[in-house]
């Protein structure tokens, strides 16, 4: 009756959810769930098993024991390590500028209608897709100090080119070419998406101002694609920190350049696998984590400053 | 319910997906038969009855030992019916990791390949079975066998490993280009005055060639001549190093002056970009030091093989070469201990070793048998390895040795790039490496 139908409709109101939200809640639970339990097993089990070997010793058959604080007193005072910090850093304030300077470029002329654009965009995206370690084997040719066909180009403007990578003074600089030219395809992919995003209205409108492309892209184009060039930024500043395939195969823990070249995660190979130190190569793992953390949110905190959302 | 049954299939392809893309491979790489502890723990406990017992036997020998592992088998299957051998094969970089996970698990398999550097490891953490009640019991003869190597698996005088092989080093050398120069082909009667004056008429700036390759190698390189000045890496008691002793310093300056000094070799950093075996085997430098493992490659290198000689290495204050050869050691927990040492035995046998030297992969150790060896290459004058052997000392190694052989690389190689003096680099060598020495 009229009396038991109020009651009825002000008891559902009352209960925040329907029976049919929550089954729909389920569902989405059960199908995140496989993915979840494969990142949950695979990534953060392993990041707190490492937490809790930094603060162990490590011997002989994989035995190992409690050290406590040890490993972090040894941090401070390794001196191979800060190199690699120092290392890591001039790897990173190269790269990453460079990378993201070049990819907008990069993206921005391919934005084009230009004859052949399907394989401009695939050559400058060839080199994501290609295997480090091929990428590795034919940049060492192209840099052999006897051999290589850098120096046999500068042979005809009369230089003696170096051993570019057995030369501490070039090691790390001839391995951030190689690192820029790897990732440019990939940023370059990221930030076409971000410039197509772009309301072609606004270019229109200056048109109509009288606006030549130098203003266009420096007023419209960058302003508007700065949401896109800060996520390029931030995985490019983190991927930089990690650094260590193109410092293994080019160079090499045998080579006479490895001093000048070594990065933190290259650091943490030594120790880990080469030493048999896993307990303080976990350190170095945590405290590299807590420095990516660190620079990520100061990342976070400054985009206010310049990052444009509509 | 058919949509259930999608749903489900889904989500389960899904959970398939997420587990295998989200993680890096965690098993421990190379072929690996697990079940095998399991069998052969159904199999008998009491290893007198004749019911067929499985043993495992582990190696790195891969490819090269294609023909000859089915044929050792064969031969032991058909003299003891009542054990069979399972291989378990492991390329070499992965060989280790396994081995000491298998270590750990109390799980190592129950005859197994050694080498030098981590035989003490194993032996004194008691992973190994010693063998010298069995060799007393059963009158095994271990003169059968270089004592170089015999003492390389020996530890705390006990023996543990029965030798499998061994390899020298040589001075390989390219004919053309000695022809070329005129100069005199090597042989066992140089000293180190006569080869460095040979390098030095050997080098060719203009044609971008030089004498020999002074290469940063231990094993092929500077062991030898540290030994050769009468000195050595590591004492004989395993606590101090001698890398800071005058006749090492001597060894090392040995091949530092070749590239500073002579000037007959390329510089280290030139053999980092290009490596010196592929300069030899470019006719890029005349000389090489380098190990009886690669007469085959040599041989059959296109440009080298009409070219190739070898030649005992030259003297030094005396004649000396690094010696290095793998063993065969026994589990000390394995389940089928009789067995495991019948097998053992049987390794060791010239029976084996002559499988070795018609599969051509090794020198064997067993003395005597290393002619077919010597005969595989008719042009090259292989007897010189063998010859070497009466005056061969070991390769140097102690409880863990990884802990300052990697400290080689290190310091040492700054010696070569000319960053230190051999003095320098021999005395910091020789600090860290005590420091080494002492934690063990």
């Amino acid at each position: 009756m009229q009396i038991e139908a109020d009651v009825r409709a002000r008891q559902m109101m009352k209960r925040k959810i329907s029976p049919m939200k929550t089954q729909e809640w389920l569902w989405g639970y059960i199908f995140v769930a496989p993915l979840i339990l494969g990142i949950a097993v695979f990534y953060m089990w392993p990041v707190i098993q490492t937490f809790y070997f930094s603060f162990t010793e490590w011997g002989a058959f994989n035995k190992y024991s409690w050290s406590g604080l040890k490993n972090y007193e040894r941090l401070l005072q390794d001196k191979v390590l800060w190199s690699a910090f120092r290392n890591t850093l001039v790897f990173v304030v190269w790269s990453v500028p460079l990378t993201v300077i070049f990819s907008i470029i990069a993206a921005a002329l391919l934005n084009q209608k230009v004859k052949g654009l399907t394989i401009y965009r695939t050559l400058y995206f060839l080199p994501v897709v290609t295997m480090p370690a091929a990428v590795s084997i034919v940049w060492k040719w192209l840099y052999n100090g006897d051999y290589g066909f850098i120096n046999y180009i500068l042979s005809f403007v009369n230089i003696k080119g170096p051993t570019w990578l057995s030369d501490p003074k070039f090691a790390l600089y001839a391995v951030i070419v190689v690192a820029v030219w790897m990732a440019i395809g990939n940023n370059m992919i990221i930030l076409l998406s971000g410039l197509q995003g772009i309301s072609s209205s606004y270019y229109e409108a200056a048109e109509l101002d009288g606006a030549g492309p130098f203003y266009k892209f420096f007023n419209i184009t960058l302003p508007l694609l700065t949401p896109t060039i800060f996520f390029v930024m931030v995985m490019q500043l983190i991927s930089a920190f990690q650094m260590f395939d193109l410092i293994f195969m080019m160079i090499g823990d045998k080579s006479i350049a490895i001093e000048s070249a070594q990065t933190v995660v290259f650091i943490f190979y030594k120790y880990a696998f080469l030493d048999n130190a896993k307990g303080y190569a976990s350190t170095i793992a945590i405290v590299l984590l807590v420095v990516i953390l660190i620079i990520t949110a100061i990342q976070m905190r400054l985009q206010k400053k310049w990052v444009h959302y509509e | 319910m058919k949509r259930m049954f999608m749903l489900t299939l889904l989500a389960l392809m899904v959970t398939v997906a997420g587990c295998s893309g989200g993680g890096t491979s965690s098993d421990d790489g190379g072929k690996t038969s697990t079940s095998t502890e399991g069998q052969s723990q159904t199999d008998s406990n009491t290893t007198d009855s004749k019911e067929t017992v499985t043993i495992t036997y582990a190696g790195w020998g891969a490819s090269g030992y294609k023909d000859a592992y089915p044929m050792i088998i064969k031969a032991f299957e058909e003299k003891h019916p009542n054990i069979k051998v399972k291989i378990e094969d492991t390329p070499n970089k992965q060989y280790w990791q396994k081995l000491e996970t298998a270590a750990n698990g109390d799980n190592l398999p129950d005859v197994f390949w050694m080498n030098g550097p981590r035989f003490m490891q194993y032996a004194a953490n008691e992973m190994l079975m010693p063998l010298g009640d069995l060799i007393k019991q059963d009158n095994y003869d271990m003169n059968n066998y270089p004592k170089s190597l015999v003492d390389l698996y020996t530890y705390d005088g006990q023996s543990y490993g029965i030798p499998k092989d061994f390899d020298t080093i040589g001075v390989w050398y390219n004919k053309a280009l000695f022809d070329e120069k005129k100069v005199e082909y090597p042989n066992v009667s140089w000293d180190w005055s006569k080869l460095i004056d040979a390098a030095q008429k050997l080098t060719d700036p203009a044609k971008g060639q030089w004498g020999i390759a002074a290469n940063f190698d231990s094993q092929g390189g500077y062991y030898n001549t540290i030994y050769q000045a009468g000195g050595y890496m590591i004492s004989d008691d395993k606590k101090s190093s001698g890398y800071d002793k005058p006749e090492a310093i001597e060894g090392i300056q040995f091949w530092t002056d070749l590239i500073h000094k002579y000037k007959a070799s390329p510089t280290m950093a030139q053999m980092t970009d290009t490596e010196a075996i592929n300069m030899f085997t470019s006719g890029k430098v005349a000389m090489l030091w380098e190990g009886s493992w690669n007469a085959v490659d040599f041989a059959n290198n296109e440009y080298l093989k009409d070219k190739i000689g070898v030649a005992a290495l030259p003297k030094g204050k005396e004649q000396s070469v690094v010696i290095h050869g793998l063993g065969h050691v026994m589990s000390k927990n394995t389940k089928h201990p009789k067995e495991a040492w019948e097998f053992l035995k049987f390794l060791g046998s010239k029976e084996v070793a002559d499988i070795h030297t018609k599969t051509g992969v090794a020198i064997p150790a067993f003395n005597g048998t290393q002619d077919a060896w010597v005969k595989s290459q008719p042009n090259l004058d292989l007897q010189i390895f063998i010859d070497q052997l009466a005056y061969s000392k070991p390769y140097p190694v102690s409880k863990y040795t990884a802990k300052w052989s990697g400290l080689e690389s290190d310091i040492l190689k700054k010696a070569w790039s000319g960053e230190l003096s051999p003095e320098e680099a021999g005395k910091q060598m020789a600090a860290k490496m005590n420091e080494a020495l002492a934690a063990e």
